[in-house]
């Protein structure tokens, strides 16, 4: 009798295998590392504008500031990262179903679920490599460009920032496979991922701001001043469903220490604080429902795909 | 001897629903250990779906089945990895080659190392595939496909073997090789070997026993000789005759004789239908008359005359009950055109 995790093992392994040699891989990786590049090039260029302004903390805004009109890294990957996802996952089930390999595989003594776990892990994998090791050479870059050093604090800072990134494209990765497991077509279920990606960058704050104008209208000077706090709240509330806005809160408020709050703070709030950074550990505290929230996200679309591939009649054709 | 008629697939009221449609009906067949068993039918006959219940990929709606003991649907994992399957269709991963095929199947069963490479090799010995072994499985023909299929279900060492379809878009002469390694399994090896398929020639040279499916129900089962047997007791024989010289008078004499039912022609050949064998009798005539015997074959010897009767009978009662409803339909619309 074959141990179960035997077979979970040899498939993450494969798995690992198929997508390190693919060429999509390949792709992938220098489409991250040209934007990682132009986007150091940016901070860099806009470095001594940004000194001025606030001098502490400057390796970090080698990752958060921008320049010559090139985004900063951190939002290049909150909005290129999930292609990473999608790509690596949009035809993980699908195609295995279309080549007749996946009949092969399920007759294999090992548990059904192995098979998704294995690719799942395997994709996670793949991003956290992916993710960190563009991090930390855009960070050796930097130094080595502009002979910055970053201070412990800071390097903290960047891992649970690279950490987040990797939470947040596993969610995607997590959908595309869910995808995958519902469609029959790879092409189907790239669309359909692209299309929730789409709509997440893009039209989830216009939709947020519509409902939020429709429920607390802002129109008149009366209805601004009562309304203006609660539709504020309602539109940040319904923009933080979607994993892209959570996620670009998140890593802005771990790479800049001088963000004190994520909310509405109101002035009565702000009177006797004392302006200045919050602590490491202060500003994890914040964000831990972002974090709570992206993991719970990532879970629940991996969840939908693991009960769907379990429940689903493996037929060759 | 004993161990020989120990039963290893066994089955008990099996059936399979979807929805209102039968797939499976109430299915109880025992395969023996060593055999090999032919499961014929029709396309949507419900073959596949009574393999993907042995293996635990589907679940029976009632009934269970056991493989050397372990209950299928319970114990997947204990079945599936004394069973190897050979889907129809089969695929590699197409940038792989066929010994990283082979190895990526060997470690999901738990073999590594040395010892899993000396499996390959001598698997695709075995298979003939030791050539092609190194080259990507995208450029595979169906026929190496096939074959390596083999070599993929033999890396568990087996003792059961489901083949599904095994002898589609082969071939003759892969065919035959394939049907060679066959034998070998059941005859040199002592596993036991199941072979859904709705090609029948090719079936019939291997198998030990034949089971036919039709729409779900199994209508017979039995060795060759016990199926010919069973037709022909409720049957009428047809023989085939060529004889020369080939003219008409001949149709006239043969009508006379005894115990023939009717004669027709196609092209050269005579058909003849009789209630018994009457080739002793028509040869010695024929003789007699000074006309050789060209060509004589007496029909449903072979499976393929076997299966045709055994739909036949099925698919009649199906047919009129569908002529039936058809003509009630009919007339539903045209009263409810008025």
């Amino acid at each position: 009798m074959v141990k179960a995790s035997t077979g979970r093992n040899a498939l993450v392994r494969k798995e690992l295998a198929d997508h390190l040699k693919s060429k999509r891989f390949l792709i992938l990786l220098l489409l991250i590392g040209c934007t990682s590049f132009a986007s150091l090039y940016g901070a860099i260029s806009g470095l001594g504008d940004a000194i001025q302004s606030d001098s502490n903390f400057i390796f970090l805004k080698l990752y958060t500031s921008s320049g010559s009109s090139i985004p900063s890294f951190m939002s290049f990957i909150a909005l290129l990262g999930p292609i990473v996802g999608l790509a690596l996952g949009f035809d993980a089930v699908n195609s295995e179903r279309s080549n007749g390999t996946l009949n092969r595989l399920v007759s294999q003594p090992i548990y059904r679920d192995a098979i998704i776990v294995g690719k799942f892990l395997a994709g996670t994998i793949v991003i956290a490599i992916v993710i960190f090791s563009m991090g930390i050479a855009l960070g050796a870059v930097g130094m080595a460009a502009t002979g910055l050093v970053p201070e412990v604090e800071e390097v903290f800072r960047i891992l649970i920032f690279l950490f987040f990134t990797v939470v947040y494209i596993a969610f995607w990765l997590a959908m595309s496979i869910l995808f995958s497991v519902v469609c029959r077509h790879s092409a189907t279920s790239a669309l359909a991922s692209i299309s929730v990606w789409i709509f997440f960058a893009i039209f989830m704050s216009l939709v947020a701001s519509i409902i939020a104008n429709a429920v607390y209208p802002v129109n008149d000077q009366y209805s601004a001043m009562v309304n203006s706090l609660n539709n504020y709240t309602l539109n940040q509330n319904l923009n933080r469903m979607s994993p892209y806005y959570l996620y670009s809160e998140a890593v802005s408020t771990i790479m800049n220490p001088s963000v004190r709050s994520v909310n509405v703070v109101t002035v009565s709030q702000l009177s006797g604080a004392i302006s200045g950074y919050l602590s490491l550990g202060q500003s994890l505290l914040l964000v831990w429902p972002h974090l709570t929230g992206l993991a719970a996200l990532m879970l629940i679309a991996f969840g939908g795909s693991y009960v769907g591939f379990m429940r689903q009649e493996i037929r060759s054709n | 001897m004993a161990e020989k008629m120990e039963n290893i697939i066994q089955t008990s009221h099996l059936t399979k629903r979807y929805g209102s449609k039968i797939a499976v009906n109430d299915l109880n067949l025992s395969i023996r250990k060593g055999e090999v068993f032919g499961l014929l039918g029709p396309n949507g006959a419900g073959k596949t779906t009574t393999i993907l219940m042995l293996l635990g990929l589907t679940e029976p709606t009632a009934g269970m089945a056991t493989i050397s003991g372990y209950d299928c649907t319970r114990n997947p994992l204990e079945v599936k990895s004394i069973v190897g399957y050979l889907p129809d269709n089969v695929g590699f991963y197409g940038d792989m080659t066929g010994r990283q095929n082979l190895r990526f199947t060997g470690r999901l069963n738990g073999l590594d190392g040395q010892k899993l490479e000396e499996r390959i090799d001598e698997l695709l010995e075995r298979v003939g595939m030791t050539e092609a072994a190194d080259k990507k499985t995208g450029t595979y023909s169906k026929g190496m496909r096939q074959r390596l299929g083999i070599a993929d279900v033999l890396i568990k060492d087996p003792q059961v073997i489901i083949m599904d379809e095994p002898t589609l878009g082969i071939d003759p002469e892969g065919m035959r090789e394939l049907l060679n390694i066959i034998r070998d399994l059941s005859v040199k090896d002592g596993r036991t070997v199941l072979i859904s398929s709705h090609q029948l020639q090719q079936i019939q040279q291997v198998c030990d026993r034949v089971g036919i499916y039709v729409e779900g129900t199994l209508v017979a089962c039995g060795t060759l000789a016990e199926l010919e047997q069973h037709i022909q007791e409720n049957g009428t024989y047809l023989l085939e005759v060529d004889v020369e010289p080939c003219d008409d008078q001949i149709l006239g004499m043969l009508a006379e004789q005894d115990g023939i039912l009717g004669i027709s022609k196609e092209g050269r050949r005579f058909m003849i239908t009789s209630k018994k064998d009457i080739r002793p009798q028509l040869t010695k005539f024929l003789g007699e008359h000074d006309y050789t015997v060209m060509h004589l074959h007496q029909r449903g010897g072979d499976l393929d005359e076997i299966y045709r009767r055994y739909f036949e009978k099925a698919g009649q009662s199906d047919e009129s009950d569908k002529s039936e409803t058809k003509r009630k339909h009919g007339w539903k619309h045209k009263t409810a055109g008025k």
